[in-house]
């Protein structure tokens, strides 16, 4: 069953008056528990595509269907609502909320949610616990290492469920061992059976996936299935 | 209806914290409301004394009291016009007297202005007011000690004097003045009565407090000049109702104990409290209004100052709006959060402005009086919510309104 089906979309920005086509003619399809990583230098649209496939945005033309539900003329309030409960973000510089501890971070999606306290604060420890951050529930960011940081991050990508974990550049602010730790974690993520799609313009990085999706000025280049190369040789998790 | 309850407490959550977390912003941001609302209040507070103050000293000269005179009061007839008029005199008094029928008190009244002294001490520029044993009936009159001139004292102008609480206090500050004996104006009067305070600070020299009655004969024998004044006649109508058909009749008299035909002017007025109070509104209301409208700047100032500081937590916030807004927070939630942030901050402001208000209104009144009511409470409370609510809207809606994708790439 496919969760994403992206036919025929297009993207144009005005800038100035000047019109600049992010994305020109992209199709796509994702399944549930694929790894995909979609990889292009800057400006190859990689990250309008991102924005579009975590419903930050809207195609100026073209058919986006998320699970069978057109988003593409969602309104704003609408496509809050399929972010909060289908999407896991996970952002290159983290975006923790600096004054407040990891659980409360984590708590956040949920918050939106509508969840109870009392419930969302289990889950939320739960979710920290699952990265691996058990005994660094209330440290505040500053007081967290970049990647314990990118930890909180993934805990409050999951901790909703969602449909999907979309990551942009998770490894970009961390150093290489630390990213090999991250990147560990996503692949148990999704030999749990999760979705994840990763926008990357490393092709180390690219190569945890099963399928890497290349953009160049706005079109797919090419859309291949890989043989994963690489399985990671170190446990994620700092405890199991 | 349980969403939006939800809605608004973690909303309140969120604005706590982000309150919390920049304290000392927090706290000079109140600091306008603060100011704004301590003011507005003690001025609203110090209106309503005085209009408080000026309804009780008027209500003690009776609302149903009409004052006959040669001049009026508050009219267009110009001035030089009733000078020319014929005095009133105890003769047209007499007449009067004795063809009305409705009032049930009348009282012709002179004043004069002396010194008052009792031993050493002495009091300048004292109202004395001369009347008959009728005249305490066109008042509200109460007494602290003694009673009010007779009928026999009046009509003998024996020398004796009723006297106001404050000359009272300041003659007699340890003594009961009654059966004393006080110069007035070099003659000797002996008290029979004290006036329970009337209050009426604005009324000034007319305030009862600040006057010696005494019968009218007295004013003419000692104080022969006045031989020549016009008097007024006091005329208490029966009822407040009965005011306007006691002033028709009242006019009718005078027309006939003056004598005039049908199409010559009155020469004389028929004053009214009423037109007292109506000039009170035009003047003092202007001042009310003036200073209501300078303190209410000082708010305004405040609530520029929220704004300023609700628009720079947006634009330092941009980032976190975006991850909110990227992990499924609504327009209405982020709008929700930064309301109830300037909201909060206002109105913890208002209500420190409004304890300082009470306490500085409690401190004014030792000089003024300031009446503290629910009224100012309430538009305390109002007035800080409105001015977080108006002031934090623009903020709060440029917040909403953003771009996700735009606000997380914000740096």
């Amino acid at each position: 069953m496919n969760i994403i089906n992206i036919e025929h979309i297009a993207k144009i920005y005005k800038v100035g008056l000047e019109e600049v086509h992010a994305l020109r003619d992209v199709s796509l399809r994702i399944d549930k528990n694929e790894y995909v990583a979609i990889m292009g230098p800057s400006g190859s649209g990689k990250s309008t595509l991102m924005n579009m496939l975590g419903c930050l945005d809207t195609p100026t033309s073209g058919k986006y269907e998320f699970k069978g539900v057109s988003v593409s003329e969602m309104s704003d309030n609408e496509l809050a609502i399929i972010r909060n409960r289908e999407i896991g973000f996970v952002f290159q510089t983290f975006n923790l909320l600096a004054r407040s501890d990891a659980v409360h971070n984590v708590e956040l999606p949920l918050i939106y949610a509508g969840v109870p306290t009392a419930e969302r604060r289990e889950r939320a420890i739960q979710a920290l616990i699952d990265v691996g951050l058990k005994d660094r529930l209330h440290h505040k960011p500053n007081e967290l290492s970049g990647g314990q940081r990118q930890r909180v991050a993934i805990a409050r990508a999951l901790v909703t469920n969602p449909s999907i974990i979309l990551a942009d550049e998770p490894t970009g602010n961390l150093d290489s061992k630390t990213g090999e730790e991250i990147m560990a974690l996503f692949h148990e993520i999704h030999e749990k059976g999760n979705t994840i799609i990763l926008v990357t313009h490393e092709e180390y990085i690219a190569e945890h996936a099963a399928r890497i999706v290349r953009l160049k000025d706005g079109l797919i280049e090419k859309d291949e299935r890989v043989e994963r190369r690489y399985i990671p040789k170190i446990k994620s998790t700092v405890a199991q | 209806m349980r969403v939006i309850l939800f809605e608004f407490k973690e909303g309140m959550m969120i604005a706590l914290r982000a309150i919390a977390s920049n304290k000392i912003r927090a706290m000079l941001t109140m600091l306008g409301i603060f100011i704004g609302v301590t003011v507005v209040v003690t001025m609203s507070t110090a209106i309503k004394g005085i209009d408080n103050s000026f309804q009780q000293g008027i209500s003690s000269l009776g609302s149903d009291v009409l004052y006959i005179d040669k001049w009026a009061w508050f009219s267009n007839v110009e001035w030089w016009k009733m000078r020319n008029r014929k005095n009133i005199t105890m003769e047209e008094f007499e007449k009067f007297k004795n063809l009305a029928k409705l009032p049930v008190a009348v009282a012709p009244v002179i004043n004069t202005v002396q010194t008052v002294k009792y031993q050493e001490r002495r009091v300048e520029n004292v109202f004395i007011n001369g009347s008959n044993a009728d005249y305490v009936k066109t008042t509200n009159f109460t007494f602290s000690e003694g009673r009010f001139y007779s009928e026999i004292e009046s009509n003998g102008s024996r020398q004796v004097a009723v006297i106001g609480s404050e000359i009272a206090k300041k003659l007699f500050p340890n003594l009961s003045p009654l059966d004393k004996t006080i110069k007035i104006g070099g003659e000797n009067f002996r008290v029979v009565g004290v006036l329970a305070e009337q209050g009426s600070f604005i009324l000034g020299p007319w305030n009862p407090d600040n006057q010696i009655y005494v019968p009218i004969g007295t004013i003419f024998k000692n104080f022969a000049s006045n031989r020549w004044r016009s008097i007024t006649i006091n005329v208490r109508a029966a009822s407040p109702a009965m005011v306007e058909e006691t002033k028709a009749e009242a006019e009718g008299i005078m027309r006939k104990v003056r004598g005039l035909s049908y199409d010559q002017e009155n020469d004389f007025s028929i004053n009214q409290q009423e037109g007292l109070q109506e000039n009170y509104n035009s003047v003092v209301g202007v001042i009310q209004i003036a200073g209501l409208f300078i303190t209410g700047l000082s708010l305004f100032v405040g609530a520029i100052g929220i704004m300023n500081i609700m628009f720079v937590s947006v634009k330092e916030r941009t980032k976190e709006i975006g991850l909110r807004k990227a992990i499924g927070a609504k327009r209405r939630t982020i709008l929700a959060q930064f309301l109830l942030e300037s909201s909060v901050i206002c109105l913890v402001g208002g209500l420190a402005g409004l304890i300082a208000a009470v306490i500085l209104s409690m401190l004014i009144n030792q000089f003024i009086p300031t009446s503290i009511q629910i009224g100012s409470v309430i538009l305390g409370i109002g007035i800080s919510l409105i001015t977080g609510i108006v002031s934090g809207i623009a903020p709060a809606y440029t917040a909403a309104k953003m771009d996700p994708v735009e606000a997380l790439r914000y740096e």
